[in-house]
């Protein structure tokens, strides 16, 4: 186990030293420095004193390794676009931002997706499964920004009970919440309707009930324990979502979370920021990958059935 | 001796897109206190749906038993019983072990909390003392080292420790009849015969009666009291384990013994091996099932359904060849002394 | 009632009788097809996605105006009879618009479908075939790759590549995506080789090429014609995605998501121009959807009965 461990987190650096390299590469070899796509042409003096600041006269292998070596410290260098404002310190103060509204997000979302997940399975088609069906499939079909743009009109345009964005409290909270959740919900819902499903087919559930056992206690002890393992695998996936959701929705509800300062830095082509806030990111999912995995790999004694790996 | 289960008449259908496939079609039999009789037949002969039916595990509404069809328990309808009688029924009075106990035990569960699940349901007792009667059960059904298998899960033990703990489950509030369905068949051949030996201790022990259904007359041979041929949904024949290896009456039955290899010096002999397969079950039957494979078969067996033909108190056999205008023939099986 | 004495004459087996098959075979496609069509969602998902199709192809001709045309004195009209869906700020036929833009979204959704389909297949499919080390290397990338969340390679990839044609927009959304295809396939073609009626195939001198495409193929071809309709509608969010934060399709040409992006600032105001793309872009994902979960059921051999 210790050295299924290592492995991985082996793996994970050697994904992220290879991400970042990339990313490092392919952001210089745009045409044309950071300066170019500022819109006023800028005195050779003044444009020479920016390069000098920002380490862009040496040569790109030299950028790179002062690049790394920065990275080891955790400083991802400043902002080309805001003079003084340094992408770690952007990170660092906005992904709590995010990080809030998103795990609530996720926590509300995989509670209320899972449940009705099984609400579904246990009344295989019946009307709850069909209701189950569409909000999944309305959760999947309808782009978060359209549900946005309408809860915004619902809630604080014609109703006017909820701000329809800005930051600063609870009300702030409710309607990004909402929209983000959605997601999860939806996944969730459908992956553990079919796992349940898939589980009340197995033989031991025929054993169970051989032994006598009420259908709601085969249900208790047996299906729901062995369907909702597997869901575990589905949290990686689920907390990149709700984050790369944030985009559009931290955008929309002018949210100052990360995922705000990553579309802005995008759209002004700050490009310190764009690698700093993808190397962010990258991180964020390797680790949360393998932490889901290890997880998994603890309580699942089936995965240990195949051996091989651990 | 004491019936304490009669099944009459019991007919099973399941409902697919091609049709209704008659998966048993009106079978009778009952089970005396503490003996072991056999469901014998091939694959899709009916044995294994009919010893689910016993259990009531058949699937509803893709399985229908016939409303016609009784199974009666110590003079209880089972298939009148409602949920909770059911719940009393099953692992108490009767009690099943599966064929393959890989995917029959829940494999996230250790094999002690599904050993104590079972005495727990039917026993009013607390949690530490089910854990001490499932580490007697264990040790019962001869695991070595059972303090620590308790606490394995199914995937971790072999498949012969496997079927010990499935059985250990099954018995564990000693039910009057244990159906094995084909409890041997995934196991090695010294397994089985460990497995075999194994329930025939414990048939004595608890004084529990066993249905087995398997497709191998050679498990059956050293271990049934009385022995059922199954065949198409139907009994062909029934009779004493002595009646059916000595006497046997029905050509389909000539041909499963003849088709069980012998271990002899002198034998030379080529393996006999019963030609075509069963009758498709999802077609209306109503002459003798076995017509189409069997060498004795007359005008009269393609036309109509033949009669039980009691031969002695307890053997009877379904076949026109009984019936007086047949020919005499030399029966189709000696056994060699 | 006596029974007549002849019909105890002894007949024995009937040569060939006992082989014969006595209710017709139902091929898989054809049973696949006779599940699919018990499926009432979605033959209705399948028929809403052709109405969707032909309007696509032919909306903009029915509606008379060209998607660009610009009328300054029709200006954020309301639906009305000359303007189905209205118009937008510009004065543009928001219907032709509509229609317009759905050709560009459907095309991204299905060419980036199959362009990462096709690339995945190949690639898993290689990498199984090859084995070994080959096999170890080229699938460790794949696990690299993946390991980027989508949307920041895409967005990434859209900001490296600058133009912002449809088609270095496709390159930028399948350039990590067939990855998953890729693992898929893998997984699929190492779990077939080990499968028994491989090594019976070889056993009887079947070439190795025929095994590929007589046993391998077949047997992963109905799962990859699911994943293709459930990555059909993940294309189209995907692009509508990108447009709403600016890296999509760019004027004058549009596509749903870019249609949906331009409304949602006036949305409180005109909320019919945001509302139309939104209601395409949500039923085409909902069709896809339950289409494909329609043909995952009608073509899983394992839900035959």
């Amino acid at each position: 186990m210790s050295k299924y461990i290592l492995k991985r987190v082996l793996y994970m650096f050697l994904t992220l030293f290879i991400v970042t390299t990339l990313t490092f590469f392919l952001m210089r070899s745009i045409p044309g420095d950071p300066l170019a796509s500022m819109a006023q042409a800028l005195p050779d003096q003044i444009r020479a004193n920016f390069l000098a600041k920002y380490g862009l006269d040496k040569p790109l292998f030299e950028q790179y390794l002062l690049y790394l070596k920065g990275l080891i410290h955790l400083d991802l260098g400043d902002s080309v676009v805001y003079a003084g404002r340094s992408v770690s310190e952007t990170i660092r103060t906005t992904s709590p931002v995010s990080g809030f509204v998103g795990g609530i997000a996720l926590f509300i979302g995989v509670g209320i997706g899972s449940l009705l997940g099984i609400v579904a399975a246990l009344n295989k088609n019946k009307w709850p499964d069909f209701l189950v069906i569409f909000i999944a499939v309305l959760g999947v079909s309808v782009p978060a920004f359209v549900l946005a743009a309408l809860l915004q009109m619902i809630f604080a345009a014609r109703l006017g009970l909820l701000p329809s964005s800005g930051w600063g409290g609870a009300k702030y909270c409710i309607l990004p919440i909402v929209v983000l959740c959605l997601g999860p919900i939806a996944s969730y819902a459908r992956y553990v309707k079919s796992s349940m499903l898939d589980t009340l087919d197995q033989d031991y559930i025929m054993t169970a009930r051989a032994k006598g056992m009420s259908e709601s206690r085969v249900i208790r002890k047996h299906v729901l324990r062995n369907s909702m393992l597997p869901a575990v695998t589905l949290f990686g996936g689920s907390v990149v979502g709700v984050f790369t959701g944030s985009f559009v929705i931290e955008k929309m509800f002018s949210i100052p979370g990360i995922g705000f300062y990553y579309i802005n830095s995008i759209n002004n082509n700050d490009y310190t920021m764009i690698l700093g806030t993808t190397i962010f990111y990258a991180t964020l999912f390797v680790v949360m990958q393998l932490i889901v995995d290890c997880v998994y790999v603890v309580i699942d004694p089936r995965i240990r059935i195949t051996g091989e790996k651990i | 001796m004491e019936k304490i289960l009669e099944v009459k008449n019991l007919e099973v259908s399941f409902h697919t897109y091609a049709g209704e496939v008659r998966a048993v079609r009106g079978i009778n039999f009952h089970i005396h206190k503490g003996e072991t009789l056999a469901f014998v037949g091939e694959s899709g002969s009916g044995k294994t749906v009919t010893a689910k039916s016993i259990m009531r595990l058949l699937k509803a509404p893709l399985a229908e038993i016939k409303e016609s069809s009784s199974i009666l328990y110590k003079g209880r309808e089972v298939l009148q019983m409602n949920k909770t009688e059911l719940q009393d029924y099953r692992g108490n009075d009767v009690s099943m072990i599966f064929q393959d106990p890989m995917t029959f035990l829940n494999p996230t569960m250790t094999c002690g909390d599904q050993i104590i699940e079972s005495f727990i349901l039917h026993q009013d007792i607390n949690k530490r003392e089910a854990r001490q009667k499932a580490l007697e059960m264990l040790n019962v059904v001869r695991i070595p080292d059972a303090e620590k298998r308790l606490d394995a899960y199914p995937h971790e033990l072999s498949g012969g420790m496997r079927q010990r703990v499935m059985i250990a489950m099954a018995l564990a509030c000693s039910p009057s009849i244990l159906v094995a369905d084909e409890p041997t068949t995934a196991l090695d051949v010294t397994i089985q015969a460990q497995i075999m030996a194994l329930l025939n201790a414990l048939k004595v022990k608890f004084d529990t009666a066993i249905l087995l259904v398997t497709h191998d007359l050679g498990v059956v041979s050293n271990f049934a009291d009385r022995i059922q041929i199954m065949y198409a949904g139907k009994v062909l024949e029934e009779g004493t384990a002595m009646e059916i290896f000595y006497k046997p009456q029905h050509p389909y039955t000539w041909a499963l013994l003849k088709s069980v290899p012998k271990l002899s010096k002198h034998n030379k002999q080529e393996l006999y091996a019963l030609k075509g397969t069963p009758p498709d079950l999802i077609l209306p039957l109503e002459h003798c099932p076995f017509a189409a494979r069997c060498e004795y078969c007359m005008k009269i067996c393609r036309t109509a359904m033949p009669d039980r033909t009691k031969i002695t108190e307890t053997q009877y056999v379904s076949c026109w060849l009984k019936h007086e205008k047949a020919p005499v023939i030399e029966p189709g099986y000696k056994r060699e002394v | 009632m006596e029974i007549q004495s002849n019909l105890f004459e002894m007949i024995g087996i009937e040569e060939n009788e006992t082989d014969v098959i006595s209710r017709p075979r139902v091929g898989y496609l054809a049973d696949a097809w006779r599940r699919f069509k018990l499926n009432k969602v979605a033959v209705v998902a399948m028929i809403i996605l052709a109405i969707l199709i032909f309007m696509v192809l032919f909306g903009q001709a029915i509606s008379g105006y060209n998607f660009s045309d610009m009328d300054k004195t029709a200006r954020n009209l309301a639906p009305n009879g000359s303007h189905w869906f209205g118009t937008d700020k510009l004065g543009r036929d928001t219907f032709a618009r509509v229609w317009q833009g759905g050709r560009i979204s459907l095309a991204i959704g299905v060419i980036g479908a199959l362009v990462s389909t096709v690339v995945g297949c190949l690639y898993g499919g290689i990498a199984a075939y090859i084995g070994g080390v080959v096999d170890d290397v080229m699938m460790r990338i794949v696990e690299i790759l993946i390991s980027v969340p989508y949307l920041i390679v895409v967005i990434l990839m859209s900001v490296i590549l600058q133009s912002k044609s449809v088609g270095t927009l496709l390159l930028a959304m399948t350039i990590t995506s067939w990855c998953g295809m890729a693992r898929f396939i893998h997984a699929q073609m190492l779990q077939i080789k080990g499968q028994e009626y491989i090594l019976a195939a070889q056993v009887l001198g079947e070439r190795r090429w025929r095994i590929v495409t007589k046993h391998m193929i077949p047997n992963t071809l109905s799962v990859v014609i699911v994943s293709i309709t459930f990555d059909i509608p993940g294309y189209i969010f995907s692009e509508a995605f990108l447009s709403f934060i600016g890296l999509g399709v760019q004027s004058p040409d549009t596509s749903w998501g870019a249609l949906v992006s331009e409304a949602q600032s006036t949305f409180i105001f005109y909320p019919y121009q945001l509302l139309f793309p939104a209601l395409m872009i949500a039923l085409t994902m909902l069709s896809f959807t339950l289409m494909g979960d329609g043909l995952r059921d009608a073509l899983d051999p394992k839900l035959r009965k």
